[in-house]
C-alpha cells in the first residue's frame, strides 16, 4: 500500500501544505462532472491535487440533500451536523431503502452505484459547510478516506502547526519517478540467464590431474559425425501455385502498314480550242435598239462623263515628291563647276605662233576635230612677209583625239582660211573661205577610213608596219598626209575680201538661179552660202552649171593648171575647179542709203547647221547611205528653173552681222525688178547698231528658232527676230573684249562668251542676267572659237582655240550641261517677258515723248503771257552758294543733336 | 437608238478616249469601237473582274452595290459602269 503511504508521507514532509488540503488529501473520492464514479479502491497512483473548490478529489461524490432526507436520515444541516462534526456515518441499507422508495426523487439515486460497489456497511457523509465542492454534501467513497475523516491522524496537525510556522524554508522535494519506458531498454542491455546454465561435468584420470590442460579448437563442420545437418535442396516436385500475379497492360493505336499499285496510264496531250462567245449582227442590232440598254447608257453615262472630265483636269495619281525632286543623283557631280581640261592639241610645226581661226568638230566621226590655223601678221606684215608666206602652205589640221601630238590629215589650201564647214549630207566634203576671197573645197574620203580607225586608238603605225619591207620602206609612211583641196572658185567672180563666214544651204530646199527658194530634189547639201566684208553675200552650188558653152576658155585654163598638180587629188570636184562661180550674188545696200553693209557673220532663219550642231551622229546615218553608192558630183547639175517647184514655206531671211557693229535683217531672195528686168535682191527690212566692234558672232539658238545672240565689241545682245525695238537682252561692256560667243546645245539658257584675255564666261540667262554665272580662264591668248560637242551623254565637251595655235578640249560639268526641269519653258517664258518688257518700254516711250510735246506747248503758252526776269548765271551762282551753305548749317545743327559732331569749343583768348 | 448612239459617241470624243464597248450580262460584246479580238478579250476580261468586285463590295456589306469600277495603270484607265443587264466599258489615256 504504497499509494496510501505516500500521500502522508507527502503531507508530513510539506511544511507549506494547507490544512484543508491535506485533510482533503488524505480522504479523497473524486466525482467528475459528468457523474461517473471511480472506484477509488484498486487505485494505486494518486496525485495529490491541491484542493480546490471547482475540482473535488476521486472519492468525494458532493451532492445535495435536500431537507427531507436531511430529516429522514438525521444529518440536518447545522443541526446534526455541524462545522465542528460534520460526519455521519450513513447505513448502507438505508440508502439503498431510500432509493427504492423514493426513486427518482431521491438524493441518493445518482449514487446508487457507488452505495452497492461500497465494500463497508457504512458510508461516510460529510457537511461541506463551505460549499467546497459545490455543494453542501459530499459522500466518501473509499474506505480509507472514511478512516482519515472520522480518525485525522493528531500528529501531522501538530506537525503542520509547527511547519506553518517554519513556511519559508522549502526543502527540494522528490518527485515520483515517471517512466518513460527506459526501463525496457534497461532491461534489454542486461543480461540475464534466460535458461539454466549448462554444467559440463569432465573426468580425466588420475595421473593428469593438476597438469596443463591443453584445449585446441576443432571444427564441427569438418567431420560430419559430430553432427547432423539438415542442409536444404531443391524439392523438384515442389511447386507453388502461384496465386497472384502482377501484370501490366498498355493500349496502344493498331498500326497497320498496306500498299496498293495502280495502274500505269501513260500521259497524253489534249487540248480544247474555244472561241469567244459572239453575237451576230441581227442580234447585236437587236439588242442595240431595246430599251433596257437605253436605260442603261442614260443612267450610266453621267459617271463616265464626271470621271472622264476629272481625267482630263488633272492626274490624281502624281507622286508629288518625285516630281518635286528635279536631278536624279550623281551628288558628287554637282559640286564640280568647271571646265576640265580633257585635252589640248597643239602642233609644233604647223600650229606654231599661228593662231587658229577656226573649230570644227567631224559631224559623224566622234573625236575628230578640224582645226584651221592663220598667219597673224597684220596686212603691212604680210605685204613684207609676201615671199616667206608663199612658201609655206596654210592649213587646216585634222586632230584625233587618239593622238594628241600628230595631226591625222592636213588639208592644204589656197590661203589661211577664216572658216570652213562639213558638208551635212556628206562629212567628207569640206569646204573653207579662204583670206584672198575664194573658197575651196576638200574630198577626205580617201582618208575616211583611216580617220575612223584613229578613232579607236594607234591603228596608224600597225598597217605601215605590216605592209612595209626593210630597206623599200617610205620614209614619210608615217607623216601625215597632206591632201590639197579638189576645187577653188574662181578668183574673178568670187568675193574681193576674206572670206569670213560659210555655210551649207540645208537640204530641204535649194535656191534656184532666179533667186527663189525650190524644192531640193536630191535630198543632199548642194549649195553654199558665204559673205564676206566686201559687202557681197554669194550662193554657191556645188554641181556643175549647166550652160558649159561659156565655160570652154575656163575649162581650158583649168586643164592647163592641172597638169602641175599632184595626181592625188580626187576628182570629185573637177567640174568646179578655177571655174567656180557663184549662183547668186546678194546685194546689201544699206537701210538709210549710201553704201552697202560689209558683212561678217550670218545666220539663216532655216539651215541646218543651227540644228545638227547638237552633235546627234544618228541624223546621218540615212544620208550615208547615198555616199556608198558615190555620189558623183561631175555629173550633177544645177536644174533648170522653170522645172522645179517653189517652195514657199522656206524662209529666205537671214541675220547679218557687220563689221561696222550692226545687225541687219536682209532676205535674199532675188526679185526680178519690173522695169529693167534684172533680178535684184530686196531691201534689208532691218538695222540696228549695237556693238562698237565688229561682229564676230551672229548665232542662232539651237532650242529657238528666233532668238539670236550676237556678239562684238565689248558687249553681246539676245535679239529675237521679230521685234524691231532693239535686242531683249544686251550685256554690259565688259572689261575685256567679246570675242567669240556661242550657245550651249544641252541647255537652252547657257552660253559661252570667250574673251580677250582668254577666259571664257559661262551664262545662265536663268540663273542672273547680270553678269555672268561662271568664269574660267583657260589661256593667255585671246580666244578665237568656241565649239561645243556632246560625245556621249556624259560627255560634253567644248572646244576652245586661241591665237597661239593650241585648241583645248574641255569637258563641261554637269551642272553647265544638264538642264533643268521644264528649262525650256523657263527661258522661253524669260524671253516672252523681255518682249513684255520693251514693248512697255517702247509704249513708254511714245508716252513720254506725248508728255513731253504737251509740256512743251504749255511752256510755250506760259512764256507767251509773261516773260520771268530771267536770272543771269552769276545770280543763279550766288543763289546756289547762299543754298548750299544754308543746307550745311542745318546739317552741323543736326548732327550736334545727334552728337556725331561736338560743338567747336572757343578759342581761349592768347595771353 | 438614235440617242444611245449619241450617247455614246459624246463619250467617245472625250479627250484622251481610246475605245468604248457595250457588254451584255454574259460578256458578249454588243457594241465597240475597237477592233475585234480586243474587244472580245476586254469585254471577257472585265466582266469577271466586276462580278468579282462586285461580289467582293456585297460581301463586306450586303446592302451596298457597286456603282464605278476605275483601274488606273501605266498607260491608260479603264473605267467599267456595271448594271444588271449590261456592262459599259470605256479606256482613256489620261492627258500627261
Amino acid at each position: 500500500m504504497t499509494g496510501k503511504g505516500s500521500p502522508k508521507a507527502g503531507a508530513r514532509g510539506s511544511a507549506s501544505r494547507p490544512k484543508s488540503s491535506s485533510s482533503a488529501g488524505s480522504a479523497k473520492s473524486n466525482k467528475s462532472a459528468k457523474g461517473k464514479p471511480k472506484p477509488s479502491a484498486g487505485k494505486k497512483e494518486e496525485a495529490a491535487p491541491p484542493a480546490s473548490e471547482c475540482a473535488p478529489p476521486e472519492d468525494i461524490f458532493p451532492l445535495v440533500l435536500t431537507s427531507k432526507t436531511q430529516e429522514l436520515f438525521q444529518c440536518r444541516a447545522d443541526e446534526d451536523l455541524t462545522q465542528e462534526n460534520p460526519y455521519k456515518l450513513l447505513r448502507k441499507e438505508d440508502i439503498l431503502l431510500d432509493v427504492k422508495t423514493r426513486g427518482v426523487v431521491s438524493d441518493f439515486q445518482p449514487f446508487k452505484q457507488l452505495v452497492l460497489d461500497y465494500p463497508e456497511e457504512e458510508i461516510l457523509l460529510v457537511y461541506d459547510r463551505d460549499f467546497k465542492y459545490g455543494n453542501n454534501f459530499y459522500l466518501v467513497g473509499s474506505e480509507e478516506k472514511k478512516e482519515q475523516f472520522l480518525h485525522p491522524p493528531e500528529a501531522s496537525t501538530q506537525e503542520e502547526e509547527e511547519e506553518a510556522q517554519e513556511a519559508p524554508y522549502k526543502p527540494p522535494e522528490s518527485k515520483l519517478w515517471i517512466s518513460l519506458g527506459s526501463e525496457v531498454e534497461i532491461e534489454d542491455e542486461s543480461i540475464k540467464d534466460h535458461r539454466q546454465k549448462i554444467c559440463f561435468k569432465i573426468s580425466r584420470i588420475r595421473r593428469e590431474f593438476g597438469a596443463p590442460v591443453k584445449f585446441s579448437d576443432h571444427s564441427a563442420v569438418k567431420e560430419k559425425e559430430n553432427y547432423v545437418e539438415c542442409p536444404s535442396y531443391q524439392d523438384k516436385t515442389f511447386n507453388i501455385k502461384q496465386m497472384e500475379k502482377n501484370a501490366g497492360i498498355q493500349a496502344i493505336p493498331m498500326l497497320v502498314e498496306a500498299s496498293t499499285q495502280t495502274k500505269w496510264k501513260y500521259p497524253k496531250n489534249a487540248c480544247t480550242q474555244y472561241s469567244a462567245q459572239e453575237f451576230s449582227d441581227e442580234e447585236k442590232q437587236k439588242l442595240f435598239t431595246s430599251k433596257s440598254l437605253k436605260d442603261f447608257i442614260n443612267s450610266v453615262s453621267i459617271r463616265f462623263e464626271i470621271a472622264l472630265q476629272q481625267n482630263e483636269i488633272m492626274n490624281a495619281f502624281i507622286d508629288d515628291w518625285k516630281v518635286l525632286g528635279e536631278e536624279e543623283s550623281s551628288f558628287g557631280g554637282k559640286t564640280d563647276t568647271h571646265l576640265k581640261e580633257y585635252q589640248s592639241f597643239t602642233d609644233l610645226h604647223f600650229s606654231k605662233n599661228k593662231a587658229v581661226s577656226f573649230v570644227n568638230w567631224h559631224p559623224s566621226i566622234p573625236g575628230i576635230i578640224a582645226v584651221a590655223v592663220r598667219e597673224k601678221y597684220s596686212f603691212e606684215e604680210r605685204i613684207n612677209f609676201s615671199a616667206k608666206l608663199l612658201l609655206t602652205h596654210a592649213l587646216i589640221l585634222i586632230w584625233s583625239f587618239s593622238d594628241p601630238i600628230h595631226p591625222q590629215l592636213l588639208l592644204e589650201c589656197p590661203d589661211d582660211v577664216y572658216c570652213f564647214e562639213f558638208c551635212p549630207s556628206d562629212p567628207s566634203i569640206i569646204v573653207g573661205g579662204c583670206m584672198n576671197g575664194q573658197i575651196a573645197l576638200w574630198d577626205i574620203s580617201a582618208h575616211m577610213e583611216r580617220l575612223q580607225s584613229t578613232r579607236t586608238g594607234g591603228g596608224k603605225h600597225a598597217p605601215a608596219k605590216a605592209t612595209s619591207l626593210p630597206g623599200f620602206e617610205d620614209p614619210h609612211a608615217n607623216d601625215t598626209p597632206v591632201m590639197r583641196y579638189c576645187a577653188v572658185s574662181s578668183i574673178e567672180s568670187g568675193h574681193k575680201a576674206p572670206v569670213t563666214d560659210v555655210q551649207w544651204l540645208p537640204d530641204y530646199y535649194e535656191v534656184s538661179r532666179l533667186g527663189t527658194p525650190v524644192e531640193n530634189s536630191s535630198g543632199m547639201c548642194l549649195q553654199i552660202m558665204t559673205c564676206s566684208p566686201d559687202c557681197t553675200v554669194f550662193i554657191w552650188d556645188v554641181r556643175a552649171p549647166k550652160a558649159p558653152l561659156s565655160q570652154m576658155t575656163d575649162r581650158k585654163k583649168a586643164e592647163e593648171k592641172r597638169l602641175d598638180i599632184l595626181h592625188e587629188i580626187p576628182d570629185t570636184f573637177k567640174h568646179l575647179d578655177l571655174t567656180w562661180k557663184p549662183l547668186i550674188k546678194v546685194a546689201l545696200p544699206k537701210l538709210d542709203g549710201g553704201g552697202e553693209y560689209s558683212s561678217m557673220k550670218f545666220s539663216l532663219v532655216d539651215s541646218h547647221r543651227d540644228t545638227w550642231i547638237h552633235g546627234n551622229v544618228d541624223k546621218f546615218h540615212p544620208k550615208t547611205e547615198k555616199l556608198e553608192s558615190g555620189i558623183d558630183y561631175a555629173t550633177l547639175r544645177v536644174p533648170s528653173a522653170k522645172n522645179l517647184k517653189g517652195q514657199s514655206d522656206v524662209s529666205t531671211k537671214f541675220s547679218l552681222g557687220t563689221e561696222d557693229g550692226e545687225l541687219v535683217y536682209a532676205d535674199w531672195k532675188m526679185e526680178k525688178d519690173n522695169d529693167t528686168g534684172k533680178l535684184s535682191s530686196s531691201k534689208p527690212s532691218n538695222c540696228f547698231v549695237i556693238h562698237d566692234g565688229l561682229l564676230n558672232t551672229v548665232q542662232r539658238s539651237p532650242f529657238f528658232k528666233d532668238i539670236v545672240l550676237t556678239v562684238g565689241g565689248w558687249t553681246f545682245a539676245i535679239w529675237k527676230e521679230d521685234i524691231m525695238s532693239g535686242p531683249l537682252l544686251q550685256s554690259c561692256c565688259s572689261q575685256k573684249r567679246c570675242t567669240v560667243g556661242h550657245w550651249s546645245i544641252s541647255r537652252p539658257g547657257v552660253f559661252f562668251i570667250g574673251k580677250e584675255d582668254g577666259s571664257i564666261d559661262i551664262w545662265d540667262l536663268l540663273e542672273k542676267t547680270h553678269e555672268p554665272s561662271q568664269t574660267q580662264n583657260i589661256c593667255t591668248a585671246p580666244i578665237t572659237c568656241i565649239k561645243p560637242w556632246i560625245m556621249s551623254s556624259r560627255q560634253h565637251l567644248l572646244a576652245v582655240s586661241d591665237e597661239q595655235g593650241t585648241v583645248y578640249i574641255l569637258e563641261i560639268p554637269w551642272t553647265i550641261r544638264h538642264p533643268s526641269n521644264n528649262e525650256k519653258t523657263s527661258v522661253s517664258n524669260y524671253f516672252e517677258r523681255e518682249v513684255k518688257h520693251l514693248q512697255y518700254f517702247e509704249a513708254r516711250k511714245l508716252f513720254r515723248e506725248r508728255e513731253k510735246s504737251e509740256m512743251e506747248a504749255d511752256e510755250q503758252k506760259r512764256k507767251a503771257e509773261a516773260v520771268p526776269p530771267e536770272k543771269t548765271a552769276e545770280q543763279l551762282e550766288m543763289e546756289r552758294k547762299t543754298e548750299y551753305e544754308e543746307y550745311l548749317e542745318v546739317e552741323k545743327k543736326i548732327l550736334i543733336q545727334v552728337g556725331i559732331l561736338q560743338e567747336a569749343e572757343e578759342p581761349l583768348p592768347t595771353v | 437608238m438614235a440617242e444611245v448612239e449619241e450617247t455614246l459617241k459624246r463619250i467617245q470624243s472625250h479627250k484622251g478616249v481610246l475605245g468604248t464597248i457595250v457588254v451584255n450580262a454574259e460578256g458578249i460584246p454588243i457594241r465597240t469601237t475597237l477592233d475585234n479580238s480586243t474587244t472580245v478579250q476586254y469585254a471577257g476580261l472585265l466582266h469577271q473582274l466586276t462580278i468579282k468586285a462586285r461580289s467582293t463590295v456585297r460581301d463586306i456589306d450586303p446592302q451596298n452595290d457597286l456603282t464605278f469600277l476605275r483601274i488606273r495603270s501605266k498607260k491608260h484607265e479603264i473605267m467599267v459602269a456595271p448594271d444588271k443587264e449590261y456592262l459599259l466599258i470605256v479606256i482613256q489615256n489620261p492627258s500627261e
